[in-house]
């Protein structure tokens, strides 16, 4: 039997972020407990197997990922790959960013952090279909490598890459409709057309 | 010394540290010698510092007391 206390003290303190991950793939704070209980029950179960020394965080990640997919995917029946548009690399920095950052001398960077509300940002996220938005959250949220991804999701690298290319780029798709709907940035798409984020600083 | 369609090619795979030490110096001099790119590559970090950092979510209080009590339960 594992270790309980070498368990709790290592394993205990991650679940925030597993807790965080579990919200964004389930879309539900009740599924999304089950989900973190069920994971820590196996891990528990299995750590005699984790070696110590390796990566917990990436190991209680890929049981926390089976568990997702055996339990929610059955449920879904979600296609296994779904389609995204081609959408470009700095799809988001050439309507919001690009022209205001090159006009004034201040990186548009001090603003970033205010543009989107929590709420929009994890409404971006948890509308990417769910190979995508897997692997954006493993990598932009969680850090974690190409290697690691591939080893959590059971995919080949190449795989992890076009999925992380098509998930960010459709993110930022996504919070650039919230730009809009909140009239930081122009219905037209135009991105040779000025943004007007901020019509009432004059500068 | 790389272009502007190259080093945004790599855009991801630079940011994401996952180039070889060679490339990354390649990138980088192009950015340091291109503010366009400088600013696009200015604004993906930032826009990542952003998903990371409004993707937290508080973990119950609940949920760790329950997940503990399983554990001790299991022996």
């Amino acid at each position: 039997m594992a270790d309980q206390a070498t368990f709790a003290e290592q394993a205990m303190p991650l679940m925030g972020s597993l807790y965080s991950a579990a919200l964004r793939m389930t879309r539900n704070p009740a599924d999304a407990e089950d989900l973190v209980q069920e994971t820590y029950l196996k891990a528990y179960r299995g750590f005699g197997g984790f070696t110590q020394g390796t990566n917990l965080k990436a190991w209680l990640y890929r049981i926390l990922t089976n568990t997702y997919i055996n339990i929610y995917r059955a449920k879904q029946r979600r296609p296994d790959e779904t389609a995204l548009d081609e959408v470009e690399d700095l799809y988001l920095y050439r309507r919001l960013g690009g022209l205001e950052a090159a006009q004034v001398s201040r990186s548009a960077e001090d603003e970033l952090m205010d543009w989107f509300t929590e709420d929009e940002v994890k409404g971006a996220v948890e509308d990417l279909p769910e190979q995508f938005r897997m692997a954006v959250l493993l990598a932009d949220v969680e850090g974690f490598s190409y290697k690691e991804i591939a080893e959590i999701l059971d995919i080949p690298i190449g795989t992890v890459m076009s999925r992380l290319h098509r998930g960010r780029s459709r993110l930022q798709k996504s919070l650039f409709d919230f730009a809009k709907q909140r009239g930081l940035a122009d219905e037209d798409d135009d991105p040779d057309a000025p943004p007007r984020r901020q019509p009432q600083r004059a500068r | 010394m790389a272009d502007c369609d190259e080093a945004l090619h790599e855009l991801y795979q630079y940011l994401d540290g996952e180039l070889t030490e060679e490339r990354r110096e390649v990138i980088t001099s192009h950015l340091n010698a291109c503010g366009e790119c400088f600013e696009a590559f200015d604004f993906q970090t930032e826009l990542r510092q952003v998903v990371a950092h409004k993707c937290r979510d508080e973990v119950p209080e609940a949920l760790k007391a329950r997940v503990a009590d399983l554990i001790e339960h299991e022996g």
